[in-house]
Parts: C-alpha cells; sequence; structure tokens
C-alpha cells in the first residue's frame, strides 16, 4: 500500500494556542485507498491535526500539501473544494433547516437563474440516504433528530462532494452497533474506491475493525506511525499512555477517615444514569474517563449547578438540597471548575474581589462590602498560595493561567469546605505551577479535606489519587485502588476494552 | 471488572423520531396558521361591531397604512433571521423621508425616479455604517443601530430645524404615487407587495437566500461550511437600509407634509410585526411572508379598534400583549423540542 499515492499530508506542522503547544512538528500522509487511525490520549492534539488539515487552522510552522503541492487553505471552503470532508465529534448541523438543506448548504443544485432546483436536491438526498440505508426523509427538519441520525446526515454531507478525503472524528461516538457497521461498509467503500481516510476513535475494536496503518500522538507530536496489524491492542494503548511518571506528584499520606461524600444512584438524563461513589476525609478520589464520559457533569450536578433526574447526594449524612450551589456551599463544599476563565473567574474583576468572591457575605456590614477585610482575606489566601501578583486590585485577567488558578482555589479554600472537588485543576498550567497545585491538593488532604479530582492527565490522576473511578459514556465502569491503577487498567476501562487482552 | 457497561440493546427510535418532526412543522404551521386565523378573527368582530369597518375606502387605508411597515419588516426580517437587530430603521424613514421633500423644494422639476434611487442609496449608505460596525467593529447589532437611531435622528433635526415641508411644495405626480390606485389597490400595497415576493422568493430560492438562515442556525457551522458569515451580515444590514430609504421617499409621497419627527418609533413596530410574524428573535427561522402578514395583523387590530371606538390605549396594550404571546411561544417551543431531544438522546445512549 505504501506505493499509492499520497492525498492530503501535514509536513511538520506546529500550532500553539497561547503557550500550549497543540502539535509539535506532526507529519502525517494520508494515502488514497488507505484508513489511517489517528490515537492519542485527551488533549494529544488530534483535533488539532482535524482542524488544520479543514482549513479551520492554519499551522504556525510547516505546510499542509495537498497532491504534493504545498498549500494555504484561508479558510474550511478551501479545504472542502480540495475535496476534503470532515466529520466533526459533534454534528455541525443547522437545526431549522431540512436535512437536504444541511446536506448541500453552499452547493445546493441549480436550476435556470441560478434558482435552488429543489426537486433535484431531494432526490440526489433520497439517492445518498438509499445508499446508506438510512430512513430519513430529505425534507424532513434536522431538529428533532437524535445525535446519530444527525451524525448520519454529516455523513451524507462527505459523500455528497465525493469526498477525496473523509475525516472522521469519533464519529461513532453517538452510533449503535447496526449504525457502525453501516458507517464502515459506506466508508470502506470509498477507500476502495481510492479515497484516503482518517478516522479517530477511542473504541481500539472499531479501530482495527475498519483502519490499515495507524499514527499515535502524545502531547502534540507524533510518537508513532506504521501499519496496525504490527500491534496488538495492548501495545496500542501503551504507545497512547507511555509515559515516565515523575517527581510531579508529591503524594502525602493521609488518614482517611469518615464519609464525607455519598452519591447514590445519581442520574441526570442524557448525561450520566445510576453514578454512586463515596468520598472520605483524607482521602483524594480521582474520577477518569474520556472527556464527554460525563465526568464534570458529574461534579456540577453534585453541586447543584445543573438539576439531577433521580438519585442522592450526601454530604456528611446530610442530604443536599438538588439544583441549589448554596445549599451546596452551606455544606462545606467547594468546586473548582474545568473553565476557568468563563466559571471560576471574572476577569475584568480584581484579584481580591475574585479571591472573596465566596465570602462576600460574612464581609459586609449594613450590606456593604468592607474593603478592608476584603483586602485581609485576599492578603492572607494570597499569600499561603504562593500567587505571583502585582497588586491585588490588578484585574485577575492579568495573570498568568497557574496564578490564575490559585486565585480560584484561593476563593475556594478560604470558605473552609470539607469536600473540594477540581475539574482538570491543572489543565493549561506549566509544570513547576502544577506541582505546586499537587502539593496544595495533598496537604489538604492530609488536613482531612475530602477531594473529588477530575483529571484527563493519567500521570496526575496516578501520582495523587487514593482511588480511581473510571466513567465510560455516562456510567461509572471501574473502582480501582491505587494498587490496581495504571495507565493500562485505566484506558482499558475509559474505552472499552478487555482487561484480559492486557500482559 | 463487574462494574463494566453491559452492552447497549439497539434502540428503535424511528416512531418517535417521526414523533418529533411531526411536533416541528405542526408548530410551524400553527404559527403562520394562528396569524391568518387571529387576523379573521379581528375583521369578523369588527365587521359586525362596525359595519362599515370592511368597505373599500377603509380597505384602502388599511392596505396604506400597512404597506410601509410591511415593506420595514422585509427588511427587518433580513437581518433578524441572522440573530441580528435593525433599531435604526425609523430615524433611516424620517431622514429619507425629510430629504425627499428638501430635494423637491430646491429641485422642483427633480425625477421622481431619481428621487427614488437618491432614497434608497442613502438608506444603503446608512445600512453601510451599520453593517461595518457590527461586522468590522464587532459591535452588537443591538448597541450599533440603536446609536444609529439617534444619530440619524439628530442630524435630521440639526437639518431640518424645525422646518417643516407641505404637499405644496411637491408635484403631484409624486404624490399620486403615494394616494393613488389601480383597480382600486394602491400603489404603496403593490410595491410593498412586490418587495415582499421578490425578497421572499430570494430567501426561499437562491443559495445566499438560504445560507442566512443556516448563519441565524447555527453561526459556527455556517463558518465551517465555508459560508462567509460577515458579508452575508453586512449585506443584510444594507438591503435593511435600503428598504427603510425607500420607505420613508415612500412615506414623504403618502403623507405629502414632512418634519423631522416623522417615524418615530416606527421600530418597536417593525420588529413587534417580524416577531408576530414568527420570525424567531434567535435566529434560522421565519419568513418574510409571515413578518409581512405580522405587519397586517397588528395594522388591521389598530383599525378595528378605532372602528370600534375603543380608546387608543388599548391599541398599544393588545400589541404588546401579541408580542408577549409570540415571544414566549417561540421560547416554549425552542424548550420543548430541546427537551424531548435530551431524552431521545440518553435513551439511546442507555
Amino acid at each position: 500500500m505504501s506505493g499509492s499515492t499520497t492525498l492530503l499530508a501535514l509536513n511538520r506542522a506546529t500550532k500553539s494556542y497561547g503557550a500550549v503547544h497543540a502539535l509539535r512538528e506532526a507529519t502525517i500522509e494520508l494515502r488514497a485507498g488507505e484508513a489511517r487511525a489517528l490515537l492519542g490520549e485527551n488533549g494529544a492534539g488530534k483535533s488539532t491535526v482535524v482542524k488544520v488539515m479543514a482549513g479551520v487552522h492554519r499551522p504556525d510552522l510547516g505546510t499542509v500539501v495537498v497532491d504534493g503541492e504545498p498549500v494555504v487553505f484561508h479558510g474550511p471552503q478551501d479545504a472542502r473544494d480540495a475535496g476534503i470532508a470532515v466529520i466533526y465529534q459533534e454534528p455541525t448541523l443547522f437545526p431549522d433547516l431540512s436535512v437536504a438543506e444541511n446536506v448541500f448548504m453552499g452547493r445546493q443544485p441549480l436550476a435556470k437563474a441560478r434558482r435552488i432546483d429543489r426537486r433535484a436536491m431531494h432526490r440526489m438526498v433520497a439517492d445518498l440516504f438509499a445508499r446508506l440505508g438510512v430512513p430519513l426523509a430529505p425534507e424532513q427538519p434536522v431538529r428533532g433528530l437524535s445525535i446519530a441520525d444527525q451524525q448520519l446526515v454529516e455523513i451524507a454531507k462527505a459523500l455528497s462532494f465525493d469526498a477525496r478525503v473523509l475525516i472522521m472524528d469519533e464519529p461513532t461516538a453517538a452510533l449503535s452497533g447496526s449504525e457502525v457497521d453501516r458507517l464502515f461498509g459506506v466508508v470502506r467503500t470509498l477507500r476502495d474506491r481510492g479515497a484516503a481516510v482518517m478516522f479517530i476513535s477511542h473504541r481500539l475494536e472499531e479501530v482495527f475493525a475498519l483502519c490499515d496503518t495507524v499514527t499515535v500522538m502524545r502531547d502534540g507530536a507524533i510518537t508513532h506511525s506504521g501499519e496496525l496489524a504490527d500491534l496488538t491492542p495492548d501495545q496500542l494503548v501503551r504507545q497512547m499512555v507511555g509515559r515516565q511518571l515523575d517527581q510531579l506528584f508529591p503524594k502525602e499520606e493521609a488518614e482517611v477517615g469518615e464519609v464525607v461524600l455519598e452519591v447514590d444512584r445519581l442520574t441526570r438524563e442524557g448525561h450520566f444514569v445510576d453514578v454512586s461513589f463515596a468520598v472520605r476525609k483524607g482521602e483524594i478520589v480521582a474520577l477518569s474517563g474520556l472527556v464527554g464520559a460525563g465526568r464534570s457533569e458529574v461534579a456540577r450536578s453534585i453541586f447543584g449547578i445543573d438539576r439531577r433526574d433521580a438519585g442522592e447526594v450526601r454530604v456528611a449524612g446530610t442530604r443536599l438540597r438538588a439544583a441549589s450551589p448554596s445549599a451546596a456551599m452551606a455544606a462545606g463544599v467547594a468546586l473548582v471548575p474545568e473553565d476557568r476563565r468563563h466559571q471560576g473567574l471574572i476577569m475584568d474583576l480584581s484579584v481580591e474581589r475574585n479571591a472573596t468572591m465566596t465570602l462576600v457575605n460574612g464581609l459586609t456590614r449594613m450590606g456593604l462590602i468592607r474593603r478592608g477585610s476584603e483586602r485581609a482575606v485576599a492578603t492572607d489566601w494570597t499569600a499561603r498560595l504562593q500567587t505571583k501578583v502585582h497588586r491585588l486590585s490588578d484585574p485577575v485577567s492579568t495573570l498568568s493561567g497557574g496564578n490564575q488558578q490559585k486565585v480560584v482555589l484561593a476563593k475556594w479554600l478560604a470558605t473552609k469546605p470539607r469536600l473540594l472537588i477540581v475539574d482538570e485543576p491543572t489543565q493549561g498550567i506549566d509544570v513547576g505551577t502544577k506541582a505546586e497545585i499537587h502539593g496544595l491538593l495533598s496537604q489538604l488532604a492530609s488536613e482531612g479535606v475530602a477531594v473529588l479530582m477530575i483529571s484527563s492527565e493519567l500521570p496526575e490522576v496516578l501520582g495523587m489519587a487514593d482511588r480511581v473511578l473510571v466513567m465510560r459514556e455516562g456510567r461509572l465502569v471501574a473502582a480501582l485502588s491505587r494498587e490496581e491503577a495504571t495507565e493500562e487498567s485505566i484506558m482499558f476501562a475509559a474505552t472499552g476494552q478487555q482487561m484480559g487482552v492486557a500482559a | 471488572m463487574s462494574l463494566r457497561a453491559q452492552a447497549a440493546p439497539p434502540v428503535e427510535l424511528r416512531p418517535e423520531g417521526s414523533a418529533a418532526t411531526g411536533l416541528v412543522q405542526r408548530a410551524m404551521q400553527v404559527r403562520e396558521l394562528g396569524i391568518v386565523a387571529v387576523l379573521a378573527l379581528v375583521l369578523v368582530i369588527a365587521t359586525i361591531g362596525n359595519s362599515r369597518f370592511l368597505t373599500g375606502q377603509s380597505i384602502r387605508d388599511m392596505l396604506l397604512d400597512v404597506s410601509i411597515v410591511a415593506m420595514l419588516a422585509v427588511g427587518q426580517t433580513l437581518v433578524v433571521v441572522m440573530r441580528h437587530l435593525d433599531f435604526s430603521v425609523g430615524s433611516v424613514l424620517g431622514f429619507t423621508a425629510f430629504m425627499t421633500g428638501q430635494l423637491f423644494v430646491a429641485h422642483p422639476g427633480m425625477s421622481i425616479v431619481l428621487v427614488i434611487v437618491i432614497g434608497m442609496l442613502v438608506g444603503a449608505g446608512f445600512g453601510v455604517i451599520n453593517g461595518a460596525l457590527v461586522t468590522i467593529g464587532r459591535v452588537p447589532a443591538l448597541v450599533a443601530t440603536l446609536g444609529m437611531l439617534y444619530v440619524i435622528r439628530g442630524v435630521d433635526y440639526t437639518w431640518a430645524h424645525g422646518k417643516q415641508i407641505n404637499a405644496s411644495d411637491m408635484p403631484s405626480a409624486f404624490l399620486s404615487l403615494g394616494s393613488g390606485n389601480i383597480a382600486g389597490i394602491p400603489y404603496l400595497a403593490l410595491i410593498a407587495l412586490a418587495v415582499v415576493l421578490v425578497v421572499g422568493a430570494y430567501l426561499r430560492t437562491f443559495r445566499s437566500g438560504r445560507e442566512l438562515y443556516a448563519i441565524g442556525s447555527n453561526p459556527q457551522a455556517a463558518t465551517l461550511a465555508g459560508i462567509r458569515v460577515s458579508r452575508r451580515s453586512f449585506l443584510a444590514f444594507v438591503a435593511s437600509g435600503t428598504l427603510a430609504g425607500l420607505a420613508g421617499v415612500l412615506w414623504a409621497a403618502r403623507f405629502g407634509t414632512v418634519d423631522a419627527t416623522i417615524g418615530t418609533g416606527v421600530e418597536l413596530q417593525v420588529i413587534a410585526a417580524v416577531v408576530v410574524g414568527g420570525v424567531a428573535i434567535f435566529g434560522g427561522s421565519g419568513s418574510v411572508y409571515g413578518a409581512a402578514l405580522g405587519a397586517v395583523l397588528l395594522s388591521v387590530i389598530a383599525s378595528a379598534l378605532v372602528a370600534l371606538k375603543v380608546p387608543s390605549f388599548w391599541g398599544e396594550a393588545i400589541n404588546g400583549l401579541l408580542l408577549l404571546v409570540a415571544i414566549s411561544l417561540d421560547r416554549l417551543l425552542q424548550q420543548r423540542l430541546s427537551a424531548l431531544l435530551r431524552r431521545r438522546r440518553v435513551r439511546h445512549a442507555a
């Protein structure tokens, strides 16, 4: 197969978002008649590869190569004109428009005087659906379709312009078994006709069922590229995670005490089902799993941001009122959210105002905030967390990511929580500050705080957690002790692979 | 690994799928049919209460009243479909109406066609400013066009300086454009109808027209589909301004008397008509036919209340009520549908 021509390639492409290197000198070749799997952990840079190939982003360095010629895509339209079709993880459809219009938007068949030929369009879409074996009507609106049906509309869109290169970013996440089979049938046909396919999935059995070659990414760089047949699933998982655990995780031994948080059969329709677990005093419990497995949603529901449809949350034995963050706060729960810029902080407000946000009611006299007490609390906590702040009155947006995260932590630690929930606590934070935050979490646990940590970074999970809970597709699928938890065992549970395959 | 999830049995979703679509389609039909039904109801009540309500002259007056608002509603629809708003149309109308009078005062023999073209060009010019503020300046449309509303009105006041221009200053051929008719149908109504049909056909059957709906429906997906979102938004503001310019010239022809206060508050009537007519304020759906029907309904209600000798205060209150009902309906529909979608998604995943 190596003799076939390369249709689309990235040549030493590099892309950074601010200080984060999403892609480092990545070289990938997609060849005619070949299906290539792109694998890696969350945040390894797969989506960036897709966006660069789709013309959404331009690489900072390196080139995109089409048919051997370096090209510059000025937008998604250029990539589409080059015959590149992309199916994104989340469907990118127009809910108000019909299925047929979604398939042909911007490329509708025209009759006389450049008017859209609706009849022809509906006929062509009906043909496409017949080829796919999908019982969808061309004229029905997309609003109301299931995610799976929406994904099929995306596939029909890709088919409709006879794409030479088909890129699929986890297209199967919402599909049932038979739908996946049908999709794969279509993709194989396309491939056999000479299209190049790139397939991203966390389900390894699908990767083996569909792909010929594989590229593995880690931390924005390509770590392996070759024939898929040469690898076992076990080796593949090792390629994806293979990292050295270093001294980033100064885990202290803590005495584990009584139960602080009990989650009992918690369910939120469409997000997670039947989740039960407990976190004890002095314990750090990690909630692991792939992005979209429902981890953050569980945290949001415990804290009362999202309502819950069934189940119960108890803090120190007392039932927590549903959908009430203030009740959660009163019970001693603190939540450091994943998106600190939008959910954790108010970027335009000063450091001190942000740091004391949770305490505001305790710092007032006759309803007015006392600046003196506010400053005292903020000074105390920013010093304790070694936050590098020029002036406390500066807007929090002027701080670095790591220091911003410390302000969020300060804001919650000032409430003296019993239970601290941290969602991706070190995402986008430099190594030094990372270690400080890990040290802080560990120290809090030894002081008797119960910590629930959501993290996509396996080394962090393994380095910090006393126990690891793994979620997959909205369900808790594994509970591993510190001894049982390895990068492999967590990845196997998170991707739904059988443990037996592992060595 | 006893906690592993069990493999999900395949779930047959078709019946639910069709139920959901049925709901959407019903809701859309109800929206347009609803306006017609309310309209019929108002006409019946008004005719029973006042037998002269549906006579030739009274119908002609209603058509004249509605024509200008309907034209503005068409322009507004183009903007609202993309999740924007154009508050400046009332001021643009006022400005071009006064400008029309000034042109005739300064050049009494001026060609009527030329005046109309100038009016539309000036309106388009204001649309260019609105569009540039929104797409290049990234100012929210609400703020940009509200600012323009005051700026244009201020310029208008300064220019008019309290002056009023009367019918005697305008050529009679021009004035007959505003009051004349063919076979009993006023010219104004025919022009408005032409605008509605042309723009309606454009939105329905041309690629760029459909792109407006795509942008309003999901802006990110529109970008990914290669649609030039900024260019479309910009042109919609220009179109809205152009129609407001045309409406201003026709306003001068219809009333014959122009000063700087003309068209104050018209933008609210227009937006009300658009929303009542079923153009979703969150973008992506609705038609200019609906918007024009909305304008007709609001105008007929106003006339009916006069015919029934109801104090005019109630007219405004009823318009307000209709607006609230229309928006609540919109909101409710959206929520019901997304709830439906969520439930089906879980069942699918579980």
